[in-house]
């Protein structure tokens, strides 16, 4: 019995991990229609700078925020220098993308070496707590908290916010929402720099679980996509539930059939692409 | 096309014919000439430019003709690669079976995906080809005693040949990887000015149209996609035999990607737009490795340059240069 709980709870901060990772990804595709390839390297560049920043100041706190400025400021600059030049079709945006996740895994090989690292945890969140009787890290809780904190941020921002219904009108029907005069540019350079943020925030989270090594930014994209797809490219419900899908998936596969871990993690996604493509919450198109 | 509406076009165009095919013949006749200098790192970089010539040429049969793209298209070159490397490692020799087997596996595993890559468009195509090549990925990574895992199947020997000359040199094996791409790829020109080739550019340019008058859409996507993992396959073999080596990373999405810059780079649509693309790409590779250790960088560099500035890739950026000047 414990065991299962145990492995239910891993699951489930893996999940929540996983969600703040991809939410962002699922968020751009849904208002600009753009598969960002770079994804991954947003979380990268956000635990590398967070890394290095907390050995310099020492603050965990200074790290996050620097972490998740740079990836922001980064994400910022790609979006309106770059793809915004680039046609508005999946290849052009995808091969785009896909070459600056190779430039930044490179640049940042460069500059730390190829030495896995990763970050400190809070010192109050660095013991095991004891929960229903098994003994259980408490920092993999705080993740599971902020997993479900973060979601029902985004949730209010999109459902109850001025600015979240601008986002789903220019999701929705993106002329129509620049004919009632809202600026689907300026609000597409917003959503691709939250996102960018987004994925820092979940490199940073996962800093002191996973970490972060050469070729962190490619893994991250792939999980992310999984979990989008699974739960329906551009839909931030579908990739919550996604996020819970694989984490339980992906955590009883590694507990239970450990060599093939990786295709019971991508198997379930081909099987939701033939079977609906648009994912468990996608719209049909 | 502009070319062709002015007096004297049909000279320029026959120029121009003549001009590639004086390019082509001059390109073949280096690369023959190229185990003369006899330099096996030299002979190693241009046999792997061919290898991933037919790679980049089996991605531009969807891609470029069928107008179909894929983020998966390594599936079926690591397919092959790992087939003829299992062939090799038990035991069988010959190249003919070798080659045969590894386009004959990959072409399969093409026909049993293609049902479900045809239904898909967009952004969903890009995704179910991703997924499809990772589900094989992660059985190729996880099989440790098939597939060895991540260690890969090392010790993968050169086949024999019937082919009147010796294989087992770099020279020989050298013209082996020659005689095949010359031979693929004139069957590519066959076969994309064949009605079959100008019905899948039809169908690129309007599939309902295609429909209407009565072709086999469908049937058409359906053939080029096993013709193109079947072409893959062979390629992989190739790079099964130039490497001596087959790990999980010759099905990897960076494989995948890899194929396609070659096809874009070069100019996608054209048979000989993915050559100069693979070409350019490998030789690449071997120069800036040779200069710093940032490959990595200056490779994803051409990415977001060909994407920005060669849509049409280098092909194309010639084409318009040459309607210009006229």
């Amino acid at each position: 019995m414990s065991f299962w709980l145990y492995q239910l709870l891993a699951g489930l901060s893996f999940a929540m991990l996983l969600f703040i990772s991809s939410a962002g990804l699922a968020l751009i595709f849904g208002v600009m229609r753009v598969l960002n390839l770079a994804h991954g390297a947003f979380y990268a560049v956000g635990a590398w700078v967070a890394i290095a920043l907390a050995g310099w100041t020492g603050s965990l706190l200074l790290a996050a925020m620097g972490g998740i400025a740079t990836a922001m400021a980064i994400g910022f600059a790609i979006e309106r220098i770059l793809l915004s030049r680039t046609p508005a079709e999946e290849l052009p945006q995808a091969l785009l993308t896909f070459g600056i996740m190779l430039m930044l895994g490179d640049l940042a090989l460069w500059i730390w070496g190829g030495t896995p690292r990763t970050l400190a945890r809070p010192e109050w969140l660095s013991g095991p707590v004891r929960v229903a009787g098994i003994v259980f890290p408490s920092y993999r809780l705080f993740v599971i908290a902020l997993g479900v904190t973060i979601a029902g941020l985004l949730w209010y921002l999109q459902a109850r916010t001025r600015i979240g219904t601008m986002i789903r009108a220019a999701a929705d029907d993106a002329e129509t929402a620049r004919g009632v005069g809202i600026n689907v540019p300026r609000l597409s350079s917003g959503v691709f720099t939250v996102g960018a943020g987004l994925a820092a925030l979940g490199g940073i989270v996962g800093g002191p679980i996973i970490g972060v090594h050469v070729g962190t930014e490619l893994d991250v994209l792939l999980l992310s996509f999984v979990v989008v797809i699974i739960g329906g490219l551009g839909s931030l419900a579908g990739s919550f539930v996604g996020a819970i899908v694989v984490g339980l998936v992906d955590t009883l596969g590694k507990a239970l059939l450990p060599d093939f871990a990786l295709f019971t993690l991508f198997a379930p996604m081909a099987l939701i692409l033939a079977l609906r493509p648009t994912g468990l919450f996608g719209r049909q198109q | 096309m502009m070319a062709d509406v002015h007096a004297g076009g049909g000279f320029r165009r026959q120029a121009v014919v003549s001009a590639v095919v004086l390019v082509v013949l001059a390109v073949l006749a280096v690369l023959a000439a190229l185990p003369i200098a006899g330099d096996a790192y030299v002979l190693g970089v241009a046999a792997r430019m061919m290898v991933f010539a037919l790679f980049a040429s089996s991605l531009n049969l969807v891609l470029g003709f069928a107008g179909m793209a894929s983020l998966g298209h390594a599936v079926y070159f690591g397919v092959g690669a790992y087939t003829a490397a299992k062939l090799s490692l038990a035991g069988v020799s010959g190249f003919g079976l070798q080659l045969g087997m590894a386009g004959l596996a990959a072409a399969a595993l093409a026909a049993l995906f293609a049902p479900l890559i045809l239904r898909a468009s967009g952004a969903y195509l890009l995704m179910i080809t991703l997924a499809l090549a990772q589900v094989v990925w992660g059985i190729a990574y996880g099989w440790r005693e098939f597939t060895g895992a991540d260690d890969g199947l090392p010790g993968v020997r050169r086949p024999d040949s019937m082919l009147p000359w010796d294989i087992s040199g770099d020279a020989g094996f050298y013209y082996l990887i020659l005689l095949l791409f010359a031979l693929l790829v004139a069957a590519m020109l066959v076969l994309t000015r064949s009605p079959f080739g100008l019905a899948l550019v039809g169908i690129r340019e309007n599939e309902r149209r295609m429909a209407a008058l009565g072709y086999p859409v469908g049937r058409y996507k359906y053939i080029a996609c096993v013709l193109a993992g079947g072409m893959a396959g062979v390629a992989g073999a190739m790079l099964a035999w130039q490497n001596g080596f087959v790990g999980p990373s010759c099905l990897s999405v960076a494989y995948s990607a890899t194929a396609l810059i070659m096809v874009i780079l070069g100019g996608a649509g054209t048979v000989f737009g993915p050559v100069i693309g693979a070409f350019l790409i490998v030789a690449l590779e071997n120069v800036i490795s040779g200069l710093t250790e940032r490959w990595m960088f200056v490779l994803g560099a051409t990415y977001v340059l060909a994407t920005l500035f060669a849509p049409e890739g280098l092909v194309g950026l010639w084409r318009r240069w040459a309607e210009h000047r006229s």
